[in-house]
């Protein structure tokens, strides 16, 4: 069949199931289940609002747990098991873990993931946080953000091909038709760089297509703060003879600190998962792997799902202070 | 600034730095949005920031053949005429020369020297006259070098070939109708299935709801990395495999956190007394959630189906791990240019155009629906 057709169909069984699922099991619940009249009605309507939520939460309950909470599960326990022949998996314990951190290119993941983490949510924040107050008050500053925002719609893949194309580096003799590198020509660079193969510095080509992508991000919910600052504080310091930099740092930055946490741990959420940008580019070669990188390479490049298991729940581990406290705040908010 | 007492300096240093700041912003993408408009021998020739402009180059040319070409005008003085630029299109010559050692010896109308009587003239729009006798005609015709101004020039058979050439195997045409096919009941269904949980969390009392809630925001940064191989091999037991069920069915769950978030923060912020009202007036709950609460909802639906539209037709993770089987008839866009980038890395005339193609989609979704957007970030990470 053709996918197309396929699509639609699924369209259709998945909506019209759906709205099947909910309408008939309303029905069923309340017309012969327990059915409003009769001696019992008034028990019967009680009942029936017992059950209901749980049959509007079904579908949704059903999908996140077999989607997200059962993997979790499992991925830690693929994490303690080797997979022999045949597909039996034994248990050995956290043999898996300690090869893993044996492992070189491990390491190498591990410190470039530390790298990206630390640079790229404070970069992507301060720029996102300058552009915000910068436009603030400026005519076209709506224009100017809706062009730092857009590269948000660009896939990952596609932000590869775009930056591929700025650091494209050509022999010193041709004309140069990475802007990076012509850049660098104009201004005194000796000769023509391979942007994406030196070592170490490499890490940070790869960061910037990440901070061209959440800059938008960060400026658009740190501008919207920045609005909601109360205007009094502000008049206030200016009466009191407050410079432009005081304002801005001491006046609103402290009032709007809650939200730039709230937009660094987002980022940092985002980095720790970053794997498109780097495999599309560099493929983790040069020193340049990263944690989710290395899990794919291991999953179904040497087919080795004990290790490869161990390297999503490093991940996994990494996210977790931030799961944590994301929920401590939400129950917080909820009291 | 409409402040008053800014000086104007400060005000022209703040309009410059936006300016520097979004044009640095907008560069990357303008270069590969206008090399998609280039052959891959400009592209090679030039930086694309300098293809907008005219720019001059230097053309090689050969006289016609004086033994085919040549007529005797008078006794011993033979001419061959000609223009230099037959059958092509005409350009503008800054200077000229027939050496390669002197490219801009001669201005336009000028006649060059050639030696013992040899002259060769060249006038406006290409036209030459070269003259000499018997021996000096003959052999090769005579080389002229031009240094034109060539005017921009872009095309958009890259465009052609991506999307349309039915011998191109590398072409996107399919990966853009799979991405398609990927992306749209994966947008659909967990919109659907998230609005029904999202209003049970918002309106409904049951015990077990804060903890529910709080389970939600924790999934919202489970990676779904962890999902990989426990959902696959699971796909593989119940026979579902690598396929576009399997996709949507993941998209579906990966989904679904940040759908209930979004919508439960909004449908919480509905007004009270509407629904309570229906309630007295013996409306049902699926009656007041199917007339009240998902029209009043359309704003976070709206972000909702955005973000997970941009997240599918982006994503390449998910599309390799329970889409893509050996046999490449599923593959999607995303992967398409990763394949490109390997096979293709010199030629950035494909892969410019290619990247372009899965661009424009999301560009246009996100220019037109900006707003709501933004409207759904906020929810989503403001409180």
């Amino acid at each position: 069949m053709h996918p197309a057709l396929l699509g639609v169909i699924t369209i259709i069984v998945g909506v019209g199931g759906c709205v099947g699922y909910f309408y008939g099991s309303n029905l069923f619940l309340d017309k012969v289940l327990f059915p409003a009249k009769g001696p019992n009605a008034g028990r019967n309507i009680n009942r029936a609002n017992i059950i209901r939520p749980w049959l509007f939460l079904m579908p949704a309950l059903l999908a996140l747990g077999l989607y997200l909470a059962y993997p979790v599960v499992a991925t830690l326990i693929l994490s303690f098991q080797e997979r022999g022949a045949g597909g039996v998996r034994t248990f050995v314990g956290f043999e898996n873990y300690t090869k893993m951190f044996a492992e070189p290119k491990f390491g190498e993941a591990m410190r470039n993931n530390v790298l990206w983490l630390v640079v790229v949510p404070a970069a992507s924040t301060a720029l996102g946080l300058l552009v915000a107050q910068l436009t603030d008050r400026l005519k076209w500053g709506s224009i100017a953000k809706s062009i730092i925002f857009m590269p948000m719609a660009i896939s990952f893949v596609g932000a590869a091909v775009i930056f591929k194309l700025v650091y494209e580096a050509r022999p010193e003799d041709v004309a140069q038709i990475g802007i990076l590198n012509h850049l660098f020509l104009l201004f005194g660079g000796d000769e023509p760089q391979q942007w994406l193969t030196i070592p170490f510095w490499n890490n940070f080509f790869l960061m910037i297509v990440l901070i061209w992508i959440q800059t938008g991000f960060a400026m658009v919910i740190l501008s919207a703060a920045l609005r909601g600052i109360p205007e009094e504080t502000i008049e206030a310091a200016i009466v009191d003879g407050a410079n432009p930099f005081q304002i801005f740092f001491k006046i609103k930055i402290p009032q709007i600190m809650g939200t730039i946490v709230v937009v660094w741990t987002t980022i940092t959420i985002a980095t720790l998962k970053v794997f498109d940008i780097v495999f599309a580019m560099t493929n983790g070669q040069w020193e340049t792997q990263v944690l989710a990188n290395y899990m794919y390479d291991k999953l179904f490049r040497a087919n080795d799902w004990g290790m490869g298991s161990a390297a999503a729940m490093i991940i996994m581990l990494l996210v977790t202070p931030i799961l944590v406290w994301n929920v401590y705040n939400a129950r917080q908010e909820m009291k | 600034m409409e402040t008053p007492g800014q000086k104007p300096l400060v005000v022209w240093a703040l309009n410059i730095s936006v300016v520097l700041l979004v044009l640095l912003w907008i560069f990357p993408t303008l270069g590969l949005f206008v090399s998609s408009f280039r052959t891959g021998d400009q592209i090679t020739a030039s930086g694309w920031w300098s293809s907008m402009f005219p720019a001059e180059q230097t053309l090689q040319f050969r006289a016609a053949d004086p033994d085919d070409n040549r007529i005797e005008t008078s006794a011993g003085v033979f001419v061959v005429e000609g223009n230099v630029f037959e059958g092509g299109d005409v350009l503008g010559i800054d200077s000229w020369g027939t050496s390669s050692r002197a490219l801009d010896a001669y201005q336009v109308g000028e006649t060059a020297d050639l030696g013992d009587g040899e002259t060769l003239t060249l006038s406006e729009g290409g036209a030459y006259v070269w003259q000499g006798d018997e021996d000096q005609m003959s052999g090769r015709g005579q080389r002229i070098f031009l240094t034109a101004t060539v005017p921009p020039e872009f095309t958009t058979n890259n465009y052609g070939f991506v999307l349309f050439d039915e011998d191109n195997s590398e072409g996107m045409a399919k990966a853009f109708f799979n991405t398609l096919t990927v992306v749209i009941p994966a947008t659909v269904i967990p919109i659907l299935i998230a609005a029904f949980a999202a209003y049970a969390l918002a309106w409904m009392d049951f015990p077990g709801r804060a903890l529910l809630i709080a389970t939600v925001v924790g999934l919202l940064v489970v990676p779904l990395q962890l999902a990989l191989i426990p959902l696959l091999s699971l796909h593989n037991a119940v026979g579902i495999g690598k396929g576009y069920l399997g996709v949507w069915l993941a998209h579906t769950g990966f989904g679904l956190p940040l759908a209930i978030y979004l919508l439960r923060n909004y449908m919480v912020g509905l007004p009270r007394d509407i629904i309570e009202n229906a309630r007295v007036d013996g409306a049902t709950e699926f009656q007041i959630f199917t007339k009240i609460i998902l029209p009043l909802s359309f704003p976070a639906l709206a972000s909702f189906a955005i973000f997970q539209f941009l997240w599918t037709w982006n994503d390449l993770l998910v599309a390799l791990v329970f889409l893509i089987d050996s046999s490449g008839n599923t593959t999607v866009m995303t992967k398409q240019i990763v394949e490109l980038l390997g096979t293709r890395g010199g030629d950035w005339e494909i892969l410019a155009t290619s990247a372009f193609v899965s661009i424009a989609v999301p560009l246009a979704v996100f220019f037109m629906m900006q707003r709501y957007l933004v409207r759904g970030l906020l929810a989503g990470s403001v409180k």
